[in-house]
């Protein structure tokens, strides 16, 4: 109905207008955080411990929420000692839940900031953001007559979600899963009761004892290996043998992999920035700010104070890592956290991109 | 050190070049101090305050629908005041300059505010993060002093135009936020001309504020008085007032940062080639500090620091008041004076310098020969009157 919409339109214009300059729903946020519309949030329903170092999150999203396809992750903004800090983490729950929660499984990893807060904080309550879920590491639509899932350590997690949500139509599933040893198995317990209702063929490999995953060993204990569709997730060296082993086989497309790491990122001297949006590529030397070397290079770059007091010169940085030349802190970014950096005082420590 | 203090006594007589670096790196050392504990304590912080601000706006502008009722109205425009001064002072001001960016929370970024202020926030960033913070306090660059209008140091030329200078910041204080905004777009010096009258930044930058001076005024004087339907008028006048204490407030506070007595102003040339040891100290020695409570403190948006905003604009303004008992041992330590005093006293002293050089000069004052300064005069007779 126009009319009633033209009204609700007028009607809202009016409702800005009594809490301008801040939009209503800052406002809202203040006693209800799930209800905006405009900020995806979620609250954390239950926490499990799933072993020593793993916890499962239940989480509640709020409003603007849209459900996700098994083996997709989610990015969670956790306020780390006031600071937001993105993480992706795959969803580790059936989809289709009543009331749309999801879970989450967090493996902290060493002098992890993120995963170790959440192993040792997370508890019913807290509120975290959240973004739609997203990655293209899901089972298509027709389903595969023979899978194999080759996991290793938290990479259960996106499997799981997958199995949980889909076993009843998977018919010959096997998983091989590492994990150091067999008190570390994420989700032990379901696998192994999974594996006992015939569901699924387990293969469960302790890398304590049996040492580490091999390609070669997969080709016997999973004999029709290449003829099944598979999912691995699992350690950077882990997923780079399976892919050379299944190009070396000819069937690349036969295999899907997620990586939790894409980028390591370690700070070094200068780097090669990227402009994004006007398609400018500058070598930024370590001493030289981003601002200087962008402007010597002809890049119209915004400043104000050029001492790293007025922040007009900040540029969301999609992917990078520089360093305050001031105190030498690092600021690393990675897809998708767009992180807010001051040009004016930044160096290149790697490759960095902007989204400008 | 180049600068050329204009007061009798050179405050900085005594300092070699070695001990201006030292005192920056001083600085800086306490800077770090900072940043290295600077976390959840001051994201709660904000995050408190704002809440704090929301609902106590939100709760006053509900009593205000019954403005008709004296009570309901005084109690409603006290509230609304406070929760005005809150927003621009302890909340605006210093997510403006970026104090909270380190959280990378979009809702409280230096790019992402606006607050309840005539002038956009993109525009007070110009002027005053990148003009008046930069070049605090040097005549005819820091628009600050003075606002362009008023003449702020016995050595500028006198005009009988400025016998009326009190009337001018008078004014200035009740309608302040205005001040800014004219401020902000550099008013005096863009009208002079047809050519700078038609200047697309400029003519986008008035168009910006009046877009805001719309909303600000149709907010405060349209919507909210008609929701309280009866109490139309008294809902009118209760904002009205409201505005008006935030403006005079802040116009207070703000003068006594850098006008009263011991505040020392710079020549242009002074700061050719600054280094930064010799920024930190224009800025130590360009700004005053308001004495007080904890909640004087929060209610001037801890602009009673002034001198530790000047030295770190962008930490956390609540640490301010530990990092002030350093900053203070250190100006103890290298003989600088210290301009503080309770706000009564800086804003009769501020007040009184305004008076004072709406006349012309009594006598010539006398600029220091920096290659000659007067030496141990400063310990025994700081120019620190902080009355
Ligand atoms: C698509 C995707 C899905 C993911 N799903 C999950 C999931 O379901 N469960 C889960 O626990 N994690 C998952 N991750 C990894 C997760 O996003 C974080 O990278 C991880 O929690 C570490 O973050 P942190 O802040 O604790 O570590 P940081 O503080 O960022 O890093 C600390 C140290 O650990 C190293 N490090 C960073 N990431 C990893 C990693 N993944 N493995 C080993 N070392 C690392 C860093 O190089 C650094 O030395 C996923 C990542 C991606 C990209
Ligand atoms: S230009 Fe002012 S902070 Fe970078």
């Amino acid at each position: 109905m126009p009319v009633t919409k033209t009204l609700r339109n007028g009607a809202w214009r009016v409702v800005e207008l009594i809490t301008t300059p801040v939009v209503p729903t800052d406002y809202l946020d203040v006693i209800a955080p799930l209800r905006n519309p405009h900020v995806l949030r979620a609250r954390v329903e239950a926490v499990h411990r799933e072993t020593d170092n793993a916890v499962t999150l239940e989480l509640r999203p709020g409003r603007g929420w849209l459900p996700h396809q098994p083996g997709q992750y989610v990015r969670l903004g956790v306020d780390v000692d006031g600071i937001r800090l993105w993480r992706a983490y795959s969803v580790s729950s059936a989809a289709g839940h009543p009331a749309g929660w999801i879970s989450v499984t967090v493996n902290a990893v060493r002098d992890g900031v993120v995963s170790s807060y959440l192993r040792d904080n997370a508890r019913k309550g807290m509120v975290v953001h959240l973004d739609l879920p997203a990655g293209d590491f899901v089972v298509p639509r027709e389903r595969p007559a023979k899978s194999l899932f080759i996991t290793a350590g938290s990479g259960i997690t996106p499997v799981m979600g997958m199995l949980r949500s889909l076993i009843h139509e998977l018919s010959d599933a096997v998983v091989v899963h590492s994990a150091r040893t067999p008190e570390d198995v994420v989700f032990g317990a379901d696998l192994r009761a999974l594996a006992e209702q015939g569901k699924i063929r387990l293969v469960e490999r302790h890398t304590a004892t049996d040492g580490r995953l091999k390609p070669a060993d997969l080709d016997e204990l999973v004999p029709d290996l290449f003829e099944r569709e598979t999912w691995a997730c699992g350690p950077g060296e882990m997923l780079d043998a399976m892919t050379e082993h299944w190009a070396e086989a000819g069937v690349a497309e036969r295999l899907h992999v997620e990586r939790f790491r894409p980028t390591v990122l370690v700070a070094g001297e200068g780097g090669t920035v990227t402009f994004e949006k006007s398609g400018t590529t500058i070598e930024s030397p370590g001493g030289v700010t981003i601002l200087d070397a962008g402007e010597a290079s002809g890049q119209l770059m915004p400043s104000g104070c050029r001492m790293g007091i007025c922040y007009k010169c900040v540029l969301p940085m999609r992917e990078g890592i520089v360093r305050d030349v001031r105190d030498g802190q690092v600021t690393t970014a990675v897809e998708g956290d767009n992180v807010l950096v001051q040009t004016c005082i930044s160096a290149a420590a790697g490759p960095c991109h902007f989204d400008f | 050190m180049t600068t050329l203090q204009r007061q009798e006594v050179n405050p900085i007589g005594h300092l070699t070049a070695e001990d201006i670096e030292s005192i920056g790196r001083e600085l800086d050392a306490m800077r770090d101090e900072v940043l290295a504990v600077r976390g959840e304590r001051d994201a709660a912080y904000i995050r408190k305050v704002i809440k704090v601000q929301r609902s106590l706006e939100m709760s006053s502008r509900a009593v205000l629908l019954f403005s008709i009722f004296p009570p309901a109205w005084i109690v409603g425009t006290a509230g609304l005041s406070v929760a005005k001064i809150l927003e621009n002072m302890e909340v605006g001001h210093n997510i403006l300059h970026g104090q909270y960016d380190f959280m990378r929370d979009p809702k409280i970024h230096s790019t992402k505010w606006e607050w309840d202020h005539v002038t956009p926030a993109a525009q007070w960033k110009h002027s005053h993060n990148e003009l008046h913070h930069k070049y605090t306090n040097v005549i005819g660059k820091d628009n600050d002093l003075g606002y362009g209008i008023m003449r702020v140091d016995e050595n500028q030329k006198w005009h009988p135009f400025f016998l009326a200078q009190p009337l001018w910041n008078f004014i200035n204080a009740l309608f302040f936020e205005y001040g800014i905004a004219a401020y902000d777009l550099e008013l005096g010096r863009n009208l002079k001309s047809k050519k700078k009258r038609s200047n697309p930044e400029f003519v986008a930058n008035v168009k910006a504020v009046g877009r805001k001076i719309r909303r600000q005024v149709l907010k405060d004087y349209i919507i909210h008085p008609a929701l309280s339907g009866p109490s139309f008028l008294h809902t009118i006048a209760a904002n009205f007032t409201a505005n008006i204490v935030r403006n005079v407030w802040s116009h207070s506070v703000i003068m006594c940062g850098h006008f009263p007595n011991g505040v020392s102003t710079f020549e242009r040339s002074s700061i050719k080639g600054e280094t930064r040891g010799e920024w930190y100290l224009r800025q130590m020695l360009g700004s005053a500090n308001i004495s007080g409570s904890k909640l004087m403190h929060i209610m001037t948006g801890n602009l009673s620091h002034q001198i530790e905003h000047h030295l770190f604009p962008d930490l956390p303004a609540s640490r301010y008041a530990e990092v002030a008992v350093k900053v203070r041992a250190l100006f103890e330590k290298y003989d600088l004076p210290y301009v503080t005093g309770p706000l009564p006293v800086q804003v009769a002293s501020a007040w009184a310098k305004v008076i004072r050089l709406s006349f012309p000069n009594r006598k010539p004052a006398r600029a220091v020969d920096p290659a000659r300064p007067p030496r141990p005069q400063v310990a025994a007779e700081p120019v620190s009157v902080s009355v």
